[in-house]
Protein backbone atom coordinates (compact mmCIF):
# COMPACT_ATOMS: atom_id res chain seq x y z
CA UNK A 1 0.00 0.00 0.00
CA UNK A 2 1.24 3.21 -0.80
CA UNK A 3 0.52 6.77 0.29
CA UNK A 4 0.36 9.64 2.89
CA UNK A 5 2.47 8.48 6.20
CA UNK A 6 2.82 12.03 7.35
CA UNK A 7 1.21 14.87 6.83
CA UNK A 8 1.53 19.00 8.38
CA UNK A 9 0.88 22.16 7.23
CA UNK A 10 1.96 25.57 8.45
CA UNK A 11 0.06 29.01 8.34
CA UNK A 12 1.78 32.41 8.96
CA UNK A 13 0.40 34.37 11.78
CA UNK A 14 -0.71 37.55 10.38
CA UNK A 15 -3.53 38.62 8.14
CA UNK A 16 -4.59 41.51 6.42
CA UNK A 17 -8.36 42.26 5.40
CA UNK A 18 -10.10 43.17 2.23
CA UNK A 19 -11.35 45.90 3.26
CA UNK A 20 -7.55 47.46 4.70
CA UNK A 21 -6.26 46.64 0.71
CA UNK A 22 -9.70 48.33 -0.90
CA UNK A 23 -9.02 51.28 1.36
CA UNK A 24 -5.97 51.97 -0.12
CA UNK A 25 -6.97 52.11 -3.45
CA UNK A 26 -10.08 53.20 -3.27
CA UNK A 27 -11.86 50.15 -4.61
CA UNK A 28 -15.07 49.27 -3.09
CA UNK A 29 -14.73 46.13 -0.64
CA UNK A 30 -17.95 44.65 -0.47
CA UNK A 31 -17.65 43.83 -3.97
CA UNK A 32 -14.06 42.26 -3.66
CA UNK A 33 -15.76 40.28 -0.75
CA UNK A 34 -18.62 39.72 -2.66
CA UNK A 35 -16.56 38.69 -5.79
CA UNK A 36 -13.79 36.46 -4.53
CA UNK A 37 -15.53 35.05 -1.52
CA UNK A 38 -12.88 36.02 0.78
CA UNK A 39 -12.31 38.49 3.77
CA UNK A 40 -8.88 38.17 4.45
CA UNK A 41 -5.29 36.61 3.73
CA UNK A 42 -2.44 35.26 5.29
CA UNK A 43 0.70 37.56 5.17
CA UNK A 44 4.38 36.63 5.55
CA UNK A 45 6.56 38.99 7.91
CA UNK A 46 9.72 39.45 6.55
CA UNK A 47 11.80 36.39 8.00
CA UNK A 48 9.27 33.70 6.42
CA UNK A 49 9.67 32.51 3.32
CA UNK A 50 8.66 29.57 1.21
CA UNK A 51 11.76 27.77 2.94
CA UNK A 52 11.02 28.37 6.73
CA UNK A 53 7.38 27.42 6.03
CA UNK A 54 8.22 24.39 4.35
CA UNK A 55 10.89 23.69 7.18
CA UNK A 56 7.72 24.21 9.62
CA UNK A 57 4.91 22.13 7.73
CA UNK A 58 7.67 18.80 7.66
CA UNK A 59 8.43 19.25 10.95
CA UNK A 60 4.39 18.41 12.03
CA UNK A 61 4.71 16.06 9.17
CA UNK A 62 7.48 14.37 10.43
CA UNK A 63 5.13 14.41 13.92
CA UNK A 64 2.37 12.34 12.53
CA UNK A 65 4.56 9.76 10.58
CA UNK A 66 5.84 8.62 13.85
CA UNK A 67 9.40 10.08 14.33
CA UNK A 68 10.49 8.57 11.06
CA UNK A 69 14.42 8.79 10.74
CA UNK A 70 14.47 11.66 8.35
CA UNK A 71 17.69 9.73 6.53
CA UNK A 72 15.36 7.28 5.32
CA UNK A 73 13.53 9.92 3.35
CA UNK A 74 15.22 9.38 -0.37
CA UNK A 75 13.43 12.10 -2.33
CA UNK A 76 12.48 16.11 -1.46
CA UNK A 77 10.46 17.97 -3.76
CA UNK A 78 9.68 21.29 -3.18
CA UNK A 79 6.83 22.94 -5.11
CA UNK A 80 6.31 26.87 -5.55
CA UNK A 81 6.70 29.94 -7.37
CA UNK A 82 8.34 31.77 -4.76
CA UNK A 83 11.64 29.98 -4.53
CA UNK A 84 13.77 32.45 -2.54
CA UNK A 85 16.66 31.80 -4.86
CA UNK A 86 16.19 32.18 -8.53
CA UNK A 87 19.44 29.85 -8.85
CA UNK A 88 20.01 27.69 -5.77
CA UNK A 89 17.95 25.20 -4.62
CA UNK A 90 14.84 25.54 -1.60
CA UNK A 91 15.82 21.49 -1.32
CA UNK A 92 18.88 21.22 0.24
CA UNK A 93 18.00 23.93 3.19
CA UNK A 94 14.55 22.09 4.00
CA UNK A 95 16.64 18.55 3.71
CA UNK A 96 19.70 19.61 5.90
CA UNK A 97 16.95 21.66 8.31
CA UNK A 98 15.30 17.90 8.60
CA UNK A 99 18.46 15.73 9.07
CA UNK A 100 17.77 14.39 5.95
CA UNK A 101 20.89 15.32 3.76
CA UNK A 102 23.20 13.67 1.93
CA UNK A 103 21.57 10.59 0.29
CA UNK A 104 18.38 12.25 -0.58
CA UNK A 105 17.17 13.18 -4.41
CA UNK A 106 16.33 16.76 -4.16
CA UNK A 107 14.31 18.92 -6.85
CA UNK A 108 12.53 22.48 -6.75
CA UNK A 109 9.58 22.04 -9.25
CA UNK A 110 7.62 25.06 -10.47
CA UNK A 111 4.09 25.07 -12.45
CA UNK A 112 2.41 28.17 -11.05
CA UNK A 113 -0.02 26.84 -8.23
CA UNK A 114 0.55 23.53 -9.36
CA UNK A 115 3.52 23.03 -8.14
CA UNK A 116 3.05 21.36 -4.95
CA UNK A 117 1.16 18.39 -6.28
CA UNK A 118 3.54 17.86 -8.73
CA UNK A 119 5.59 16.87 -6.38
CA UNK A 120 3.48 14.65 -4.63
CA UNK A 121 2.63 12.62 -7.97
CA UNK A 122 6.27 12.45 -8.19
CA UNK A 123 6.90 11.20 -4.96
CA UNK A 124 4.31 8.80 -5.26
CA UNK A 125 5.71 7.47 -8.05
CA UNK A 126 8.68 7.07 -6.80
CA UNK A 127 7.81 5.03 -3.31
CA UNK A 128 5.48 2.87 -5.56
CA UNK A 129 8.29 2.09 -8.29
CA UNK A 130 10.65 1.29 -5.06
CA UNK A 131 13.16 3.79 -5.65
CA UNK A 132 13.11 5.24 -2.37
CA UNK A 133 11.65 3.97 0.85
CA UNK A 134 10.21 7.93 1.67
CA UNK A 135 9.59 10.69 -0.58
CA UNK A 136 8.98 14.12 0.98
CA UNK A 137 6.43 16.76 -1.53
CA UNK A 138 5.97 20.42 -0.19
CA UNK A 139 3.68 22.90 -1.54
CA UNK A 140 4.02 26.54 -0.25
CA UNK A 141 4.69 29.98 -1.15
CA UNK A 142 4.65 33.72 -0.42
CA UNK A 143 2.60 34.37 -3.49
CA UNK A 144 2.98 38.48 -4.30
CA UNK A 145 -0.11 40.35 -6.24
CA UNK A 146 0.98 43.72 -7.46
CA UNK A 147 -0.02 46.73 -5.53
CA UNK A 148 -3.94 47.69 -6.37
CA UNK A 149 -4.36 44.48 -9.09
CA UNK A 150 -7.20 42.03 -7.97
CA UNK A 151 -4.33 39.61 -7.06
CA UNK A 152 -3.31 41.48 -4.22
CA UNK A 153 -6.87 40.49 -2.08
CA UNK A 154 -6.22 36.75 -2.16
CA UNK A 155 -2.10 36.25 -2.60
CA UNK A 156 -1.10 34.72 0.60
CA UNK A 157 1.56 32.10 2.27
CA UNK A 158 1.16 28.90 3.78
CA UNK A 159 2.86 25.41 3.06
CA UNK A 160 1.83 21.90 3.30
CA UNK A 161 4.36 18.64 3.43
CA UNK A 162 3.58 15.22 2.93
CA UNK A 163 5.93 11.83 3.53
CA UNK A 164 4.90 9.33 0.97
CA UNK A 165 5.68 6.00 1.85
CA UNK A 166 4.71 2.25 1.78
CA UNK A 167 4.38 1.61 5.57
CA UNK A 168 2.37 2.67 8.00
CA UNK A 169 0.29 4.76 5.85
CA UNK A 170 -2.57 7.18 6.70
CA UNK A 171 -3.88 7.63 3.47
CA UNK A 172 -3.96 5.02 0.55
CA UNK A 173 -3.22 6.44 -3.01
CA UNK A 174 -5.83 4.80 -5.32
CA UNK A 175 -5.75 6.66 -8.37
CA UNK A 176 -4.03 9.69 -10.03
CA UNK A 177 -4.51 11.47 -13.26
CA UNK A 178 -3.46 14.76 -15.09
CA UNK A 179 -4.90 17.11 -17.41
CA UNK A 180 -2.55 19.39 -19.47
CA UNK A 181 -2.45 22.16 -22.64
CA UNK A 182 -0.70 25.02 -22.99
CA UNK A 183 -3.04 28.17 -21.13
CA UNK A 184 -1.32 30.91 -21.05
CA UNK A 185 -4.01 32.58 -18.18
CA UNK A 186 -0.62 33.60 -15.83
CA UNK A 187 2.43 34.17 -16.00
CA UNK A 188 5.70 36.37 -14.71
CA UNK A 189 8.72 36.71 -16.80
CA UNK A 190 11.87 36.41 -15.58
CA UNK A 191 13.35 39.79 -13.34
CA UNK A 192 9.82 40.36 -13.01
CA UNK A 193 8.70 41.25 -9.76
CA UNK A 194 5.01 40.82 -10.24
CA UNK A 195 2.92 38.23 -12.39
CA UNK A 196 0.49 39.06 -15.07
CA UNK A 197 -3.01 37.61 -15.58
CA UNK A 198 -5.34 37.36 -18.21
CA UNK A 199 -8.40 38.72 -15.82
CA UNK A 200 -11.46 36.82 -16.72
CA UNK A 201 -9.63 34.32 -18.89
CA UNK A 202 -7.98 32.22 -16.20
CA UNK A 203 -11.72 31.09 -15.24
CA UNK A 204 -13.62 29.15 -17.74
CA UNK A 205 -10.84 27.99 -20.15
CA UNK A 206 -8.39 27.44 -17.61
CA UNK A 207 -9.23 26.91 -14.13
CA UNK A 208 -12.41 25.39 -14.87
CA UNK A 209 -11.64 23.63 -18.24
CA UNK A 210 -8.45 21.96 -16.70
CA UNK A 211 -9.98 21.15 -13.14
CA UNK A 212 -12.94 19.92 -14.36
CA UNK A 213 -11.14 17.99 -17.00
CA UNK A 214 -8.86 15.93 -14.69
CA UNK A 215 -11.70 15.60 -12.02
CA UNK A 216 -13.50 14.24 -14.77
CA UNK A 217 -10.80 11.81 -16.12
CA UNK A 218 -9.85 10.69 -12.85
CA UNK A 219 -13.33 9.71 -11.59
CA UNK A 220 -14.17 7.69 -15.02
CA UNK A 221 -10.99 5.76 -14.49
CA UNK A 222 -12.02 4.73 -10.82
CA UNK A 223 -15.43 4.17 -12.10
CA UNK A 224 -16.60 6.47 -9.48
CA UNK A 225 -19.06 9.52 -9.22
CA UNK A 226 -19.13 12.30 -6.68
CA UNK A 227 -21.40 10.54 -4.36
CA UNK A 228 -18.66 8.34 -3.73
CA UNK A 229 -16.31 10.41 -2.18
CA UNK A 230 -16.55 11.51 1.65
CA UNK A 231 -14.54 15.01 0.51
CA UNK A 232 -12.99 16.63 -2.59
CA UNK A 233 -10.48 19.10 -2.19
CA UNK A 234 -10.06 21.90 -5.04
CA UNK A 235 -7.53 23.97 -6.06
CA UNK A 236 -8.66 27.70 -4.67
CA UNK A 237 -7.27 30.82 -6.11
CA UNK A 238 -10.08 32.44 -3.90
CA UNK A 239 -12.88 31.67 -2.17
CA UNK A 240 -15.93 31.10 -5.27
CA UNK A 241 -13.95 28.57 -7.55
CA UNK A 242 -13.47 25.98 -5.72
CA UNK A 243 -17.23 25.97 -4.39
CA UNK A 244 -18.28 26.54 -7.92
CA UNK A 245 -16.47 24.09 -9.76
CA UNK A 246 -17.56 21.43 -7.34
CA UNK A 247 -20.56 22.27 -7.73
CA UNK A 248 -20.46 21.80 -11.29
CA UNK A 249 -19.18 18.64 -11.19
CA UNK A 250 -21.80 17.46 -8.80
CA UNK A 251 -20.05 17.80 -5.19
CA UNK A 252 -22.15 18.90 -2.45
CA UNK A 253 -20.71 22.03 -0.30
CA UNK A 254 -20.51 19.35 3.13
CA UNK A 255 -17.80 17.62 0.99
CA UNK A 256 -15.95 20.76 0.09
CA UNK A 257 -16.26 22.59 3.17
CA UNK A 258 -13.48 20.78 5.49
CA UNK A 259 -10.23 21.66 2.56
CA UNK A 260 -12.47 25.12 1.49
CA UNK A 261 -9.90 27.34 3.29
CA UNK A 262 -9.15 30.31 0.71
CA UNK A 263 -12.49 32.52 2.57
CA UNK A 264 -10.12 33.62 5.83
CA UNK A 265 -6.76 31.85 4.28
CA UNK A 266 -6.28 33.79 0.52
CA UNK A 267 -4.57 31.93 -2.15
CA UNK A 268 -1.40 29.89 -0.98
CA UNK A 269 -0.65 28.75 -4.79
CA UNK A 270 1.34 26.13 -4.84
CA UNK A 271 -0.25 25.11 -1.30
CA UNK A 272 -3.11 25.67 -1.51
CA UNK A 273 -4.83 22.36 -2.41
CA UNK A 274 -2.26 20.16 -0.49
CA UNK A 275 -3.06 22.47 2.61
CA UNK A 276 -6.76 21.87 1.78
CA UNK A 277 -6.12 18.10 1.97
CA UNK A 278 -4.06 18.24 5.32
CA UNK A 279 -7.55 19.92 6.43
CA UNK A 280 -9.37 17.45 5.34
CA UNK A 281 -7.40 14.98 6.40
CA UNK A 282 -7.26 16.10 9.90
CA UNK A 283 -11.27 15.59 10.45
CA UNK A 284 -11.44 12.54 8.25
CA UNK A 285 -12.19 8.74 9.00
CA UNK A 286 -11.00 5.60 8.08
CA UNK A 287 -12.75 4.53 5.27
CA UNK A 288 -13.20 7.87 3.87
CA UNK A 289 -12.65 8.57 0.07
CA UNK A 290 -11.20 11.96 -0.78
CA UNK A 291 -11.09 13.38 -4.42
CA UNK A 292 -7.90 15.85 -4.50
CA UNK A 293 -7.69 18.11 -7.88
CA UNK A 294 -4.61 21.26 -7.77
CA UNK A 295 -5.05 23.57 -11.02
CA UNK A 296 -1.79 25.27 -12.07
CA UNK A 297 -1.70 28.14 -14.65
CA UNK A 298 -0.36 27.86 -18.14
CA UNK A 299 -2.30 25.62 -17.46
CA UNK A 300 -2.66 21.94 -15.68
CA UNK A 301 -4.80 20.05 -13.18
CA UNK A 302 -3.02 16.86 -11.20
CA UNK A 303 -5.87 14.61 -9.88
CA UNK A 304 -5.61 12.39 -6.86
CA UNK A 305 -7.78 9.57 -5.11
CA UNK A 306 -7.21 8.81 -1.70
CA UNK A 307 -8.65 6.11 1.11
CA UNK A 308 -8.26 7.03 4.69
CA UNK A 309 -6.80 4.26 6.49
CA UNK A 310 -7.35 3.44 10.26
CA UNK A 311 -4.34 5.16 10.94
CA UNK A 312 -5.73 8.08 10.96
CA UNK A 313 -7.22 8.51 14.61
CA UNK A 314 -3.27 7.39 15.88
CA UNK A 315 -1.62 10.69 14.54
CA UNK A 316 -3.98 13.42 13.38
CA UNK A 317 -3.13 14.61 16.58
CA UNK A 318 0.30 14.46 17.13
CA UNK A 319 0.56 17.77 15.32
CA UNK A 320 -1.26 21.07 15.12
CA UNK A 321 -4.36 20.68 12.57
CA UNK A 322 -4.35 22.88 9.71
CA UNK A 323 -7.44 25.07 11.16
CA UNK A 324 -6.10 26.02 14.46
CA UNK A 325 -3.25 27.39 12.42
CA UNK A 326 -5.79 29.12 10.29
CA UNK A 327 -8.29 29.82 13.22
CA UNK A 328 -6.24 31.29 16.37
CA UNK A 329 -3.99 33.36 17.45
CA UNK A 330 -4.02 35.91 14.88
CA UNK A 331 -2.66 39.30 14.36
CA UNK A 332 -3.79 41.60 11.57
CA UNK A 333 -1.91 44.42 10.09
CA UNK A 334 -2.16 47.37 8.39
CA UNK A 335 -1.57 48.02 4.59
CA UNK A 336 1.87 50.14 5.46
CA UNK A 337 2.88 47.04 7.62
CA UNK A 338 1.76 44.58 4.92
CA UNK A 339 3.20 46.83 2.37
CA UNK A 340 6.55 47.16 4.46
CA UNK A 341 6.67 43.01 4.99
CA UNK A 342 5.88 42.38 1.57
CA UNK A 343 9.03 44.67 0.23
CA UNK A 344 6.55 46.89 -1.80
CA UNK A 345 8.51 49.65 -0.30
CA UNK A 346 11.13 51.06 -2.47
CA UNK A 347 13.99 52.45 0.38
CA UNK A 348 17.67 53.78 0.01
CA UNK A 349 20.46 51.31 -0.42
CA UNK B 1 27.32 36.24 6.78
CA UNK B 2 29.70 34.71 4.71
CA UNK B 3 28.08 31.87 3.19
CA UNK B 4 31.68 29.24 4.53
CA UNK B 5 30.02 30.14 8.25
CA UNK B 6 26.45 29.86 7.61
CA UNK B 7 27.59 26.21 6.14
CA UNK B 8 29.88 25.53 8.90
CA UNK B 9 27.15 26.23 11.43
CA UNK B 10 24.65 24.74 9.80
CA UNK B 11 24.04 21.98 12.46
CA UNK B 12 23.80 24.30 15.25
CA UNK B 13 21.47 26.77 13.58
CA UNK B 14 19.10 24.61 11.27
CA UNK B 15 19.00 21.86 13.62
CA UNK B 16 19.87 22.60 17.30
CA UNK B 17 22.90 20.58 17.42
CA UNK B 18 24.10 20.67 20.66
CA UNK B 19 27.50 18.91 21.88
CA UNK B 20 26.81 16.27 24.89
CA UNK B 21 30.03 15.64 27.00
CA UNK B 22 30.46 11.79 27.00
CA UNK B 23 32.43 12.19 30.27
CA UNK B 24 30.10 14.57 32.30
CA UNK B 25 27.03 15.04 30.66
CA UNK B 26 27.77 18.74 29.84
CA UNK B 27 25.70 20.03 27.10
CA UNK B 28 27.37 22.51 24.74
CA UNK B 29 25.27 24.92 22.67
CA UNK B 30 27.24 25.87 20.01
CA UNK B 31 29.03 22.84 20.14
CA UNK B 32 32.63 23.20 21.93
CA UNK B 33 35.74 20.86 21.06
CA UNK B 34 36.37 20.95 24.94
CA UNK B 35 33.92 20.93 27.99
CA UNK B 36 34.65 23.74 30.11
CA UNK B 37 33.11 21.41 32.62
CA UNK B 38 35.42 18.57 33.12
CA UNK B 39 38.12 19.39 30.06
CA UNK B 40 37.12 15.95 28.36
CA UNK B 41 37.07 16.53 24.47
CA UNK B 42 34.75 13.58 23.51
CA UNK B 43 31.12 15.14 22.73
CA UNK B 44 27.78 13.18 21.45
CA UNK B 45 25.90 15.26 18.75
CA UNK B 46 22.19 15.14 20.37
CA UNK B 47 19.18 17.66 19.09
CA UNK B 48 17.82 20.54 21.71
CA UNK B 49 14.46 20.60 22.18
CA UNK B 50 12.33 22.97 19.96
CA UNK B 51 10.83 24.54 23.70
CA UNK B 52 11.47 26.53 26.48
CA UNK B 53 10.59 29.27 29.22
CA UNK B 54 11.72 32.99 28.69
CA UNK B 55 13.76 34.15 31.38
CA UNK B 56 14.80 37.61 30.73
CA UNK B 57 14.43 39.61 26.97
CA UNK B 58 15.20 43.02 25.53
CA UNK B 59 13.75 45.20 23.22
CA UNK B 60 16.12 46.47 20.10
CA UNK B 61 14.35 49.83 18.58
CA UNK B 62 17.35 51.55 17.23
CA UNK B 63 18.46 48.50 15.05
CA UNK B 64 21.61 47.55 12.97
CA UNK B 65 20.70 47.76 9.12
CA UNK B 66 19.71 44.39 8.31
CA UNK B 67 17.12 44.35 10.76
CA UNK B 68 15.72 47.71 10.28
CA UNK B 69 12.39 46.31 9.12
CA UNK B 70 11.69 44.25 11.88
CA UNK B 71 12.42 46.58 14.82
CA UNK B 72 10.92 47.55 17.44
CA UNK B 73 12.36 43.40 17.64
CA UNK B 74 13.11 41.25 21.30
CA UNK B 75 15.77 39.24 22.14
CA UNK B 76 15.51 36.25 24.71
CA UNK B 77 17.39 34.34 26.51
CA UNK B 78 14.93 31.12 26.86
CA UNK B 79 15.77 28.12 29.38
CA UNK B 80 14.88 24.81 27.27
CA UNK B 81 13.52 21.56 29.29
CA UNK B 82 17.26 19.89 29.63
CA UNK B 83 18.68 23.20 31.36
CA UNK B 84 20.54 24.48 28.33
CA UNK B 85 19.93 28.53 27.84
CA UNK B 86 19.56 29.90 24.45
CA UNK B 87 19.83 33.55 23.20
CA UNK B 88 17.37 34.34 20.23
CA UNK B 89 15.09 36.68 18.28
CA UNK B 90 11.17 36.27 19.72
CA UNK B 91 8.90 37.11 17.31
CA UNK B 92 4.89 36.84 15.97
CA UNK B 93 4.73 39.12 19.15
CA UNK B 94 3.82 42.44 20.71
CA UNK B 95 6.74 43.53 22.40
CA UNK B 96 4.90 44.99 24.85
CA UNK B 97 3.43 42.02 25.58
CA UNK B 98 5.99 39.66 26.28
CA UNK B 99 6.45 38.54 29.67
CA UNK B 100 9.35 36.68 31.54
CA UNK B 101 8.27 33.06 32.35
CA UNK B 102 6.79 32.63 29.13
CA UNK B 103 5.99 29.71 26.93
CA UNK B 104 8.32 29.82 24.19
CA UNK B 105 8.31 27.88 20.97
CA UNK B 106 11.57 27.44 18.64
CA UNK B 107 10.56 28.17 14.91
CA UNK B 108 12.93 28.19 11.75
CA UNK B 109 13.29 31.47 9.86
CA UNK B 110 15.21 34.16 7.92
CA UNK B 111 18.17 34.89 10.21
CA UNK B 112 19.36 38.14 7.78
CA UNK B 113 19.64 38.62 4.61
CA UNK B 114 22.59 40.74 2.29
CA UNK B 115 19.74 42.82 0.56
CA UNK B 116 18.60 41.09 -2.82
CA UNK B 117 22.00 39.54 -3.36
CA UNK B 118 23.16 38.45 -0.95
CA UNK B 119 23.17 34.69 0.45
CA UNK B 120 19.94 33.87 3.31
CA UNK B 121 21.12 33.09 6.27
CA UNK B 122 18.39 31.23 8.31
CA UNK B 123 18.20 29.56 11.92
CA UNK B 124 15.94 29.46 14.83
CA UNK B 125 14.07 32.21 16.59
CA UNK B 126 11.40 32.14 19.11
CA UNK B 127 7.49 32.14 18.93
CA UNK B 128 5.24 32.22 21.73
CA UNK B 129 4.04 28.86 22.21
CA UNK B 130 0.16 29.07 21.93
CA UNK B 131 -0.68 25.78 21.46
Amino acid sequence: MVGIVGYGAHIPRHRIKVEEIAKVWGADAPSYKKGLLLTQKSVPPPDTDTITLSVEATKNALKRAGNINPADIGAIYIGSESHPYAVKPSGTIVADAIGACPRIHCADFEFACKAGSEAMYVCLGLVKSGYVKYGLAIGGDTSQGAPGDALEYSAAAGAAAFIMGSDNVIAEILYTDAYMTDTPDFWRREHEYYPQHGGRFTGEPAYFTHTMGAAKAIMEKANMKPKDFTYAVFHQPNGKFPMRVGKMLGFTKEQIEPGWLSPVLGNTYSGASPMGLTSTLDIAKPGDKILMVSYGSGAGSDAFIWQVTDRINDVRDKAVRTRKLLDENLTFVDYGTYAKFRHKIRKNK
Amino acid sequence: MFPSRIWREKGQRYRLEAGKCRTCGYIAFPPRLVCPECGAVEFETIKLPDIGKLLTYTVIRVAPSQFTDEAPYAIGIAELPNGVKLTAQLVDCDVEKIKVGMDVRIEFRRIQTHDTHGVISYGYKFVPKWY
